[in-house]
């Protein structure tokens, strides 16, 4: 595969992957955080699609996706190409529900993922058993198509999925919706021990993880830790607080978290 | 061949599916092979049917509604009662099943979606009698305007969650539900209240509800000889549709007709007929007709009718819209509110007012028909739940000061 999911193998461990939603809470706002994280070390950046009805999620990025209102799949491809102009060079990953894919079409997604540089795509409704197709053409397209395992999924299961994911393995920590959580699925440690006996990419744990401890625990067992609702959450609160200036602040939030350097603003 | 649906992938045709996360694709694997084994045992399937009969009441009856039939002049007009089921509608066929499904599977705990709240009781219904623990979500929409059914599921132990997200509606209590078990899949039974969401649910749900079709078979035969000219039902997300329409699809010679909640006016937007005017997509797991806008965005829909009021179908629905095997039509608000009067004076009948919808459409075609042919209309549920609602309508009119 010819895209930038190949400079992954020889990241620095543990990955940092940090999720935003597209849009959140406006486009500009999105590139702006898209460069910041960049600053700070992100790996990949995972790009969130608002949808009506997104089953796997929890609140926070619910109520991410809300603000979004008005940004659709398309409209986020191209800000992707904005972020490239910007200076943004890591991989780039778009989250959507399999519905606003759909609507959109697989022959428009593969132009505009050519057109703006996106790198990767991950469809959290899509299981492995519907995906045979599209992973075909993004193989074929050089776009990696990511796939997920969870604490519930076979090992059997686990391992065909594993010999065919690209880009990255993704590992769900828990099971239930993302958000910040205390505590992980107690197969966790087993799920990522067997993933990355199965292959050869890099394997990844998300859902759940908010902490400089969680961060550093988990990036001892896998290669890339997927952070979202804590980082959104944060954005969230210091846009809204009118004493803080955003890039500061949000940098010394995600340095914290991701190197563990504590950051005092002055 | 019609009935052969759904294939080893769960579609019907190219409807159906299971588009959901990976933490419950080993759920719906464990189902399958669950529902499968149970279906092919003698023992379960005589419990089901013990309860069904001594515990629900079934067969339930086939009612010639004679003063309808005269009073429109044209087709006679039948009425399988499922309002007196158990409960007051057909959704306790599903729930005794499911729920003794979930007992075999040994889970202990039950997770339900419900709109009007008919699911949700026959879901609690079910757990009170079985010994399960039942928590339903509802729309805090849906909970406002159907308070009566909320206070009998608490009284029947069920936990009742209020649901604030999205259009605070069934399908945002569904999308609650699916997400609550994706988190507590492993001792959780979740109990679909009808022919939607991912497979194999559209297989069982029908399975659960093909009692309706068979008995009205049988007792049609019985007093008329031969099968009914035509067979009408209300769609939402299609279960007592489906239920009564699977046993007929095979007799090419019986007219099909499904019908959807056209709201305020297809013109209006204000209406939940998604075979009617929407188009392909994924909602709750499965493929099938929705409405939804541009990009992919589920349209929030609307009807009277709680129990109709959802965005999508069930997919085999839409196959059977797609081959039309089914023709599906719709009727608003105010048609079926009518026909619920004519129903309520002529036959001391109150129907829901989903069936209502049925119903209107039925004295539509009624007068179009000869006098020596028949529909059957499925009376899916009675209209006690709705009576505030209803009471709220024609007091603003000033029928009934």
């Amino acid at each position: 595969m010819n895209n930038r999911f190949q400079t992954l193998k020889n990241a620095p461990k543990p990955m940092f992957i940090p999720f935003i939603m597209a849009g959140d809470p406006s486009p500009e706002d999105t590139i702006e955080t898209a460069l910041l994280l960049q600053e700070e070390g992100a790996d990949v950046l995972e790009l969130g699609i608002p949808y009506s009805d997104p089953l796997a999620d929890g609140p926070v990025i619910q109520e991410a996706a809300k603000r979004a209102k008005g940004m659709t799949i398309g409209k986020a491809m191209i800000l992707v190409g904005e972020m490239r102009k910007r200076g943004l060079d890591i991989p780039v990953l778009i989250f959507t529900y399999i519905n606003p894919f759909l609507k959109l079409g697989e022959d428009r997604f593969f132009q505009l993922a050519k057109e703006n540089d996106v790198d990767g795509l991950l469809i959290p409704d899509l299981p492995f058993e519907e995906s045979h197709s599209l992973r075909g053409r993004c193989r074929a397209e050089e776009i990696s198509f990511i796939s997920l395992v969870a604490p519930t999924t076979s090992r059997e299961r686990l391992f065909r999925i594993a010999e065919e994911a690209q880009g990255f393995l993704y590992c769900v920590s828990s099971l239930g919706v993302t958000g910040e959580r205390s505590d992980f699925h107690p197969e966790t440690k087993r799920l990522l021990q067997e993933a990355k006996s199965y292959t050869t990419i890099p394997v990844a744990l998300g859902f759940g993880i908010s902490t400089r401890q969680q961060f550093v625990d988990v990036g001892e067992l896998c290669d890339g830790v997927i952070i979202g609702s804590s980082l959104i959450k944060k954005a969230h609160e210091i846009r809204i607080d009118p004493t803080l200036e955003f890039g500061s602040s949000f940098k010394a939030y995600v340095s914290s978290l991701v190197n563990g350097e504590q950051h005092v603003n002055s | 061949m019609h009935t052969v649906y759904p294939d080893e992938k769960g579609r019907f045709g190219q409807f159906g599916g299971r588009y959901v996360p990976e933490t419950l694709m080993f759920a719906l694997e464990e189902l399958e092979e669950a529902f499968q084994k149970a279906m092919e045992d003698n023992t379960f399937q005589e419990q089901l049917n013990k309860e069904l009969t001594l515990y629900s009441g079934r067969p339930t009856p086939l009612t010639f509604a004679e003063n309808t039939t005269k009073r429109f002049g044209g087709a006679k007009i039948y009425l399988k009662r499922e309002d007196l089921n158990h409960t007051g509608a057909h959704k306790i066929n599903n729930a005794i099943g499911q729920v003794l499904l979930a007992k075999r599977m040994n889970k202990t705990k039950v997770v339900a979606e419900t709109g009007a709240g008919q699911h949700g009781v026959a879901v609690a219904t079910a757990c009170a009698r079985y010994g399960l623990s039942c928590k339903v979500f509802m729309g805090q929409e849906d909970i406002a305007r159907q308070s009566l059914n909320v206070f009998r599921m608490k009284l029947l132990g069920a936990e009742v969650v209020s649901v604030t997200s999205g259009s605070k509606t069934l399908k945002d209590a569904t999308n609650e539900a699916i997400r609550y078990w994706a988190g507590a899949v492993q001792d959780t039974f979740y109990c679909i209240g009808s022919v939607v969401g991912p497979h194999p649910y559209p297989r069982i749900v029908r399975d659960f509800q093909r009692i309706i079709g068979l008995e009205t078979k049988e007792q049609f035969n019985e007093y008329e000889g031969g099968a009914p000219e035509t067979v009408i039902a209300c769609v939402g997300g299609g279960s007592n549709a489906m239920g009564m329409f699977h046993p007929f699809l095979e007799d090419e010679e019986v007219e099909l007709i499904g019908v959807e909640a056209g709201g305020l006016g297809l013109e209006t937007g204000k209406h939940a007929a998604s075979i009617t005017t929407g188009s392909i997509g994924v909602l709750h797991g499965s493929m099938t007709f929705l409405n939804q806008d541009e990009s992919g965005q589920i349209l929030e829909p609307y009807s009277i009718s709680a129990g109709l009021d959802y965005p999508g179908v069930g997919p085999e629905h839409s196959h059977l819209a797609a081959t039309k095997r089914v023709t599906y039509k719709t009727i608003t608000d105010a048609e079926a509110l009518e026909a619920l009067k004519i129903l309520s004076e002529e036959e001391g009948i109150l129907p829901a007012i989903e069936s209502a919808h049925a119903l209107a459409q039925a004295f539509e075609e009624a007068v179009n028909q000869p006098e020596h042919t028949s529909i059957v209309v499925c009376l899916s549920g009675r209209g006690d739940k709705d009576v505030s609602t209803i009471m709220n309508l024609l007091e603003e009119d000033g029928s009934y000061e």
